[in-house]
């Protein structure tokens, strides 16, 4: 099966530019990437869903952002600073700020979507308790708002996972290694690995958000059903539960 | 910007703008053919409903250059074949589409179905001339996002080689050359706004009912 030959080689999985050295790469990539985003894009989606400013700032940005084709972005920002840097920093830079880019418009729109979609009443009561702007923002609207962050935080991830593997291009390490080399190479089962491993590991981190979201969420908004009262039918009412538009462009 | 390049190459470019424009908009028109009765049946499944999306929507987690790579394994088709990019593609707009059609009939109002059942309408004929044209703005908000991020998407398979605007940001590192990268980039922004407009505008116009609440 020559999908399956590069991977079932022991050899290609260990060394500098083994399968899981390329897989912790492109882990690493992600997880930094995303954690610059969140830092930009939680603290504005905050602030625009509290106050309700710059709502559509937030949205023509998003929708920019979409439209932009990211190879052209990376290949443009590498011409563009590479003679700055010196050695690897020329592609590594480039290529983090593509990936914090297409990283921050997904997180911002879920926290913001989810801030200006929290439950009015819960406001309104904690705001009656005597909650400070500060306490309502981050006791009630918050919470309320976790399901969306992380719907944002998966769409985000996604768009990263991808677009490193698009980066090798310019030489980022990770597994669009292998697809770019299999590729220069016409090595087709190398390609194939890189494939199969970058998917799986997009599946993976997937489940794993899901799995924070189901364990983070409040039960009072998630609706599962709690042992103690396992009669009561609650009204279903879709409108009341608010989704995004989960952002696309793999 | 070196003009004398680009009134050179005009030709060329011209080339990858329609092969590009072709690539993102004919599986946005296969996923929607397909999207509508799958979504329908979906929408109809009942409890079955929620499992059935989610493991629809797991087709977005594949990265799209994985896809390029893998579609000819199972297509049998050579790696620079531009049906790869199609097929794969239209993974992606249905991933999408098939959830914003089940929501868009979902949220049709019970009390226009029962006015229509009363009517006399039959199921089929409901479908076609109540359900649909009222879930059309949903439906074109997800065709948006679709078409919008699939001409972004198109350019990543200039890294298997299929030609199309993607091209021209190849080329361009290679020469190490701004302006084919800059065209690139404006061309293929340019196309996802007027494809964008072009669907607003559209659906606008199915729906004038609409305009009263805007």
């Amino acid at each position: 099966m020559i999908l399956f030959s590069w991977l079932l080689d022991p050899a290609n999985w260990t060394g500098p530019y083994g399968a899981l050295t390329l897989i912790w790469q492109h882990i690493l990539y992600t997880l930094a990437a995303m954690a610059a985003a969140a830092v930009i894009a939680v603290p504005i989606g905050l602030y625009v869903g509290h106050t309700r400013r710059g709502e559509l700032l937030i949205a023509g940005a998003a929708n920019i952002l979409r439209a932009l084709p990211s190879l052209g972005l990376i290949v443009l920002l590498v011409i563009l600073l590479g003679p700055v840097f010196t050695s690897d920093l020329a592609f590594l830079v480039p290529s983090l700020i593509v990936l914090v880019l297409l990283a921050v418009p997904p997180i911002m729109t879920g926290t913001y979507s989810g801030i200006a979609n929290a439950n009015r009443a819960a406001v309104d009561a904690a705001r009656g308790m005597g909650f400070t702007p500060l306490q309502v923002l981050f006791r009630v609207e918050l919470p309320c708002a976790l399901p969306l962050i992380f719907s944002g935080m998966r769409g985000a991830t996604l768009q990263v996972i991808s677009t490193a593997t698009i980066a090798a291009y310019v030489s980022l390490g990770g597994l669009g290694r292998l697809i770019i080399d299999g590729r220069a190479q016409n090595d087709y089962s190398q390609m194939a690995a890189g494939a199969i491993l970058v998917g799986l590991l997009a599946l993976c981190v997937d489940l794993a958000i899901e799995l924070m979201a189901y364990l983070t969420v409040s039960r009072g908004l998630t609706r599962r059903e709690t042992s103690r009262f396992p009669n009561i039918r609650r009204r279903s009412d879709p409108s009341s539960s608010p989704t995004v538009q989960r952002d696309v462009s793999p | 910007m070196n003009v004398d390049w680009l009134m050179r190459e005009w030709d060329m470019i011209l080339d990858l703008f329609l092969r590009h424009l072709w690539l993102s908009v004919a599986p946005v028109a296969i996923g929607l053919g397909l999207a509508l009765p799958i979504g329908w049946a979906v929408q109809r499944s009942g409890r079955w409903k929620g499992p059935i999306l989610n493991l629809v929507g797991l087709l977005f987690t594949i990265p799209s250059l994985a896809l390029f790579v893998l579609l000819p394994w199972f297509l049998g088709t050579q790696i620079l074949d531009p049906l790869n990019v199609i097929v794969a593609l239209t993974i992606y707009v249905l991933a999408l589409l098939v959830r914003t059609v089940a929501d868009g009939l979902d949220a049709v109002p019970r009390e226009t179905l029962q006015a229509a059942n009363a009517m006399g309408f039959r199921p089929l004929r409901r479908l076609l001339t109540i359900e649909l044209p009222l879930a059309i703005p949903v439906i074109a908000g997800g065709l948006r996002v679709a078409l919008v991020s699939n001409i972004s998407i198109v350019s990543v398979a200039a890294l298997v080689g299929t030609r199309q605007l993607g091209s021209l940001f190849t080329q361009g590192l290679q020469l190490q050359f701004l302006t084919p990268i800059i065209i690139g980039i404006v061309l293929s922004l340019l196309l996802a706004a007027t494809l964008d407009a072009l669907v607003l505008v559209l659906s606008r116009r199915m729906t004038p009912w609409e305009r009263r609440n805007a």
